[in-house]
């Protein structure tokens, strides 16, 4: 019996090596996010439904809010507090990450950044464990900020889920290429679930926040409907 | 657990939003986000919604001692749990500042206002008498934890009966449900709260504040009133002053407010009540929609429009900009979009501003000068052929209007 794939499984579900065996045998299987190998079946940790992707790839797709801090995850942040030499910023995870004043492009002792409590940074994981507190930078391995660093100028912040998060971040995202055909703004979202977008004027901004929200449980084409309804009005409010 | 900082970025937006006279959900700076009230199977159940701020109330009564100093009367206690399931930053068991204030304002309003009659909670003078008990619990915090319990525990007050009881000579008879039915409570009177936060040193004023809006606002005003104009709570807190104008306006608007509540909590009661004599279903399995994914659910406007363009966007801007199940609502409504504009539910005032309903202008937008209707017409056009789909269509209507 092959595994459900596109099925919705329940933690405590059990699978057996065969059952998971791609169809063009391939001897190692790549377990994502949800599963864990045990003894010698395959638990389920997460209810969601169930992925493939070939080669031979599997993992739960399940919807949650709470980010955990993976290393490598480019996040957005909150500044909190400022000790010493490091600010500690909410990323929204359990612990407060770390942020050094030196992990930015250009700071130095004795040119320290302009970060302020209370800004936004967009920064990367840099150590995540769940035996240590996370620790972000604003910086890349060769120094260079590469559009890392505190956002500034306006624009607002909101929280989705960590789902709709990434599918902001696909390449193909249907919501943005049809917003971008008719509205002109900058957006940025971190993986941790925090969005943060600018537009024209504070009437558009909303609109494109209150469109991002909404568009969680749509599908493709009532997106573009509800893309096509939200920049009508928004024109007619601004004649108005 | 720790609540998420408020960053600079959205202070700022929420501050220049509000000196703008907008609000984040489109709501007008007087308006009431959506109000739900509901009873359970349990007498003295009672929950509401307001927005996403959810809140259940239970009254229930025990026999016991009146007060020393006072006994002729029964006794009332007022109780508000603020659990992490509300928001992650209240804590189990330790009462926040917040919750203090909360619980305090609640007594106040329930206890000081006299809305319930103690002297008929007496049974036996000195000796016994009931102690009725309000239990509010926050289920959902989304700003305005007040108004939801006030409303809540109001509507439990008045949807609660206690067992009846007769006394003979030395005998106290307390009746059992299915000896005798219970009796209601007698309230007087039902105050309820209206909360009004302040920005910017009290120059901008809104009503029913969200959660972003009152980690925000310096200052804030609570109002308890009834709907026969008796003044019953006023508390101000925040760093502000305020002028005695702006009090006096407040209460005028927290009468209308607080008269419209009372007629809904009315209503709720008496739909429960034919729902009980009937014998149908009633109490919260009704609040559960079954034939949804989501548990959240945005609810639906339903505004009778006509088919043109205009009235479609002045729906939209008066319904809340976010609901995007309200405007799968809409579409209906979409797909009549016909060159000529019927008789219709829609009074056109100038162009390009249409009115559905009551209401009048509104005294927000500026409504274009006779000068500037040109300029505003061009802009209107270059706009248009900036956008790429639907152009056909779109610039058809755009004409007829345009006339």
């Amino acid at each position: 019996m092959a595994a459900p794939i596109g099925r919705i499984v329940l933690p405590g579900d059990t699978f057996s090596f065969e059952q998971l065996q791609p169809p063009d045998e391939h001897k190692k299987i790549l377990l994502g996010p949800g599963l864990r190998e045990e003894k010698a079946e395959i638990k389920v940790l997460r209810p969601g439904i169930l992925r493939f992707r070939k080669p031979a790839v599997y993992w739960i797709d399940c919807h949650h809010k709470r980010y955990i801090p993976a290393k490598g995850d480019s996040v957005i942040g909150i500044v909190n507090q400022k000790v010493g030499d490091i600010f500690r910023v909410d990323i929204g995870s359990s612990e407060q990450a770390s942020l050094s004043y030196l992990s930015f492009e250009g700071s130095t002792k004795r040119n320290r950044p302009d970060v302020k409590v209370g800004d936004i940074v967009y920064s990367k994981l840099l150590v995540a464990n769940k035996d240590m507190e996370p620790e972000i930078v604003c910086i890349d391995s060769y120094g260079r900020s590469s559009g890392m660093g505190v956002i500034r100028n306006g624009g607002f912040l909101f929280h989705t889920s960590l789902n709709l998060a990434r599918k902001l971040l696909n390449p193909q995202c249907t919501l943005l290429k049809c917003l971008g055909n008719r509205f002109q703004f900058e957006i940025s979202v971190g993986v941790n679930g925090r969005v943060w977008v600018k537009a024209g004027n504070d009437v558009q901004t909303i609109a494109l926040v209150n469109s991002v929200i909404v568009s969680e449980f749509k599908d493709n084409d009532q997106i573009k409907e509800m893309c096509k309804r939200i920049s009508k009005a928004v024109v007619r409010m601004e004649i108005d | 657990m720790r609540e998420t900082p408020l960053s600079n970025c959205e202070r700022e937006f929420i501050l220049n939003f509000i000196a703008q006279q907008k609000r984040l959900d489109g709501r007008n700076a007087y308006d009431y986000r959506d109000l739900r009230i509901a009873f359970g199977v349990s007498l003295g159940c009672c929950h509401v919604e307001l927005g996403k701020t959810r809140v259940l109330a239970q009254v229930s009564c025990e026999v016991g001692e009146p007060k020393q100093t006072r006994p002729h009367d029964g006794v009332l206690y007022v109780n508000v749990e603020l659990s992490p399931m509300a928001c992650p930053s209240f804590e189990q068991g330790r009462q926040s500042e917040e919750g203090i204030e909360l619980s305090r304002l609640m007594e106040r309003c329930l206890k000081e206002s006299r809305c319930l009659d103690m002297e008929s909670l007496c049974i036996v003078s000195g000796e016994k008498a009931w102690h009725v008990r309000v239990d509010i619990h926050v289920l959902n915090h989304e700003g305005n934890i007040l108004d939801c319990a006030s409303i809540a525990a109001i509507s439990a007050l008045a949807h609660f009966r206690r067992p009846d009881v007769s006394v003979h000579g030395e005998e106290i008879t307390i009746h059992t449900l299915e000896d005798r039915n219970p009796v209601p409570l007698s309230l007087h009177h039902m105050p309820l709260l209206v909360s009004f936060a302040f920005f910017s040193q009290g120059k901008f004023m809104l009503v029913d504040p969200s959660s972003k809006e009152e980690k925000v606002m310096e200052g804030k005003m609570v109002v308890g009133m009834n709907k026969h104009r008796e003044l019953c709570t006023l508390q101000v807190t925040g760093q502000m002053l305020l002028l005695k104008e702006q009090v006096l306006r407040c209460s005028s608007i927290a009468l209308t407010k607080v008269t419209k509540i009372t007629e809904l909590i009315h209503e709720a009661l008496d739909k429960d009540k034919q729902a009980r004599l009937k014998g149908e279903k009633h109490g919260f399995a009704m609040l559960v929609s079954g034939d949804r994914v989501t548990a959240n659910r945005l609810p639906t406007t339903e505004v009778k429009v006509d088919t043109l363009e205009i009235s479609d966007e002045m729906e939209r801007s008066q319904s809340s900009s976010e609901d995007g199940e309200s405007q799968s609502g809409n579409e209906p409504m979409e797909e009549q979009i016909v060159a000529t504009p019927k008789e219709s539910a829609v009074e056109i005032l100038t162009k390009g501003v249409g009115v559905i309903g009551e209401g009048g202008t509104s005294t927000w937008l500026d409504i274009p000068q006779a000068d500037s209707k040109q300029t505003a017409a061009k802009k209107r056009k270059h706009k248009l052929e900036k956008m790429e789909e639907d152009e056909g269509s779109s610039e058809e209507e755009e004409k007829v209007i345009l006339k």
